[in-house]
């Protein structure tokens, strides 16, 4: 038997294993990044995009509830705008989210000045406190100021007469006028914590070299505010009205619970109605087109908020 | 010295006007509803309905705990409670998941479209449910989980993920991306470094995270109201103002003993949490 000379490689490459060589496929940045999105992106695609565009094709059709619809182009928008119900739902979500989101813009701002300025002691249980309407679950807040508007027992009155202020408190829920007011003021009892406590958290970041500076210049506290506070604090402001008018003309809870958009119509928003004529009424189509005059002022909310993202970016 | 008496008492006069009468005016309006709750939770039904007392405090039979029974004992308020807490807590695991598996993915990796993806999840993120709750009831009908849990199941991660995902992608980039490569060169695979290195560093905004969908999930009603007609399938906010409010009678001090309750857990969780509470919603916001 020869011996036959076998050429040993000097240093061998072991082979990988399938394991090793679709982990490293896995973990290239392209590859994993598409994976670890996935998730999300079926999640939206499904339950969110699918249902958009589903909710266009709705308001297209004159359906309702048990009966196959058929394709009805605009009918249901035009219809809308020809009704007194929408126009009224139009103008009272207007007045509803301008008053509300203008209240709180206006009471955050000075609630966060004052903490800033003058809390220090007790900061942290004012902070808490604050925070709290808007974190409990608005259905059951507004539940307890259902109870302090009840027509009968309302604790606000029985304190408004027992003041002296009046001999009799307003009916709350029952009075077109004070209905509106009432629910103003839950929505802005709810916002009022998101707003302090974020143009809180832009006060702390403005540095404290420019009161100073102000401070030398001679400025007083409302020259100072002015020319100080209020410009720095504009991007800040503009992300939260932003949020707030979104969310406060989509909101549902408050009015649903405290009037139902009553009385006759006087607080109906967005999406009570919607509520109302597309699933207690069963009209689906016309529902869908209801909610679907919220769609362009999200746009126009979307578009902003990017613009005030991008600019604080770079 | 007569002088500095003086200016002091004056400033903290002007301090009084400017900023402890305002700030007591914003926190009784902040928490006399609460108040209000507690108070008339524990009244008994004659003291509630009399106008003659005053109304702020218990009256001479004092605090009276039958709401309270009546609610746990001849309600379906523990089971509200327990679905609420389940939905809660599934809707926050699943919506974490899948909020660090695409923050990761969007604030680390580079890959094509990953700019149109955050874009897209930062647009639905600002997508209230008002816009979908009509389009989706009848998408849930047609997956055919109308009236149990797994609607809220499927339905609660379309706000929260975003969410999620939007806070975390800002959390993830103030981790130093050195850190990641350190593991990476030690040999460690680049799921292996997310997993044991930047997972354990994110816990705060994670937590933060998942104190808000906990929270948002807690207190959802859209979704719940129109999903869910079955009482026994309820959750508790829903549970609550429609079937413990029958007829034209409201049993307010049962209401009130409900809200209170639907209130207590949430308000403990963040009185916890409170400085990640506020760094999520300003970050939230700011960001």
């Amino acid at each position: 038997m020869s011996t036959q000379a076998v050429r040993q490689p000097l240093y061998v490459v072991p082979k990988r294993s399938l394991y090793v060589r679709t982990r490293d496929f896995l973990e290239q940045e392209r590859v994993l990044g598409y994976l670890l999105i996935i998730p999300a992106v079926v999640l939206l695609a499904v339950l969110v995009a699918y249902p958009f565009l589903w909710g266009v094709y709705l308001s297209l059709q004159d359906k309702v509830v048990g009966r196959p619809g058929s394709y009805a182009g605009l009918q249901n928008f035009g219809a809308l705008l020809g009704e007194g119900i929408f126009l009224q739902t139009l103008k009272n979500s207007l007045i509803y989210t301008v008053t509300a989101v203008g209240a709180k813009v206006v009471l955050g701002t000075w609630l966060a000045l004052i903490i800033h300025r003058g809390i220090r002691r007790g900061r942290h249980f004012v902070r808490g406190a604050i925070l709290l309407p808007f974190i409990v679950p608005t259905a059951l807040s507004t539940l307890a100021w259902w109870w302090m508007f009840e027509s009968l027992y309302s604790v606000i009155n029985w304190t408004i007469i027992h003041l002296g202020l009046a001999t009799e408190g307003p009916n709350w829920l029952g009075d077109p006028f004070y209905a509106k007011i009432s629910v103003i003021i839950v929505n802005l009892w709810r916002g009022l914590p998101f707003f302090a406590i974020t143009i809180l958290a832009g006060l702390v970041s403005i540095p404290l070299e420019l009161y100073d500076a102000a401070k030398v210049d001679g400025a007083g506290p409302i020259n100072t505010f002015r020319h100080v506070t209020l410009p720095l604090l504009k991007p800040v402001l503009a992300i939260v009205i932003l949020f707030s008018t979104i969310f406060t003309l989509a909101d549902f809870n408050i009015v649903f619970l405290l009037t139902r958009g009553g009385p006759v119509n006087s607080t109906h928003v967005f999406a009570t109605l919607a509520n109302q004529i597309g699933l207690v009424a069963g009209k689906i189509g016309q529902g869908a087109a209801i909610t679907l005059f919220l769609f362009p002022i999200l746009v126009v909310v979307v578009v902003l908020q990017l613009y005030f993202i991008r600019k604080e970016e770079y | 010295m007569k002088d500095s008496t003086y200016y002091k008492t004056q400033r903290f006069a002007g301090r009084f006007v400017a900023i402890y009468i305002p700030c007591v005016i914003f926190l009784v309006f902040a928490l006399f509803p609460f108040y209000w709750m507690l108070i008339t939770s524990m009244k008994a039904d004659t003291e509630i309905y009399n106008l003659d007392t005053t109304p702020y405090f218990w009256g001479k039979a004092g605090p009276v705990l039958s709401h309270y029974v009546q609610l746990f004992a001849h309600s379906e308020f523990p089971l509200w409670m327990v679905n609420s807490l389940t939905v809660a807590a599934v809707t926050t695991a699943i919506s974490l998941t899948i909020g660090v598996m695409a923050g990761y993915s969007l604030s680390r990796l580079r890959f094509f479209g990953a700019k149109a993806f955050g874009m897209g999840i930062f647009i639905t993120y600002l997508v209230p449910p008002t816009l979908l709750f009509i389009p989706l009831s009848q998408v849930i009908n047609r997956i055919g989980v109308t009236d149990s849990l797994w609607a809220l199941f499927l339905s609660y991660p379309t706000f929260l993920a975003p969410f999620c995902t939007w806070l975390l992608m800002g959390y993830f980039k103030t981790i130093p991306k050195e850190l990641e490569e350190c593991a990476m060169i030690d040999g460690c695979t680049r799921v292996q470094a997310l997993l044991r290195i930047v997972l354990p560093l994110a816990i705060p905004g994670i937590v933060c995270a998942g104190l808000f969908s906990f929270t948002l999930s807690w207190g959802e009603f859209l979704y719940a109201l129109t999903f869910i007609l079955d009482t026994e399938q309820k959750t508790l906010p829903v549970g609550v103002t429609s079937d413990l409010i029958r007829g034209d009678v409201y049993y307010w001090g049962g209401l009130m003993a409900a809200a209170l309750l639907g209130s207590v857990p949430i308000a403990l969780l963040y009185s916890f949490f409170l400085d990640y509470f506020v760094s999520g919603l300003t970050a939230g916001a700011i960001k």
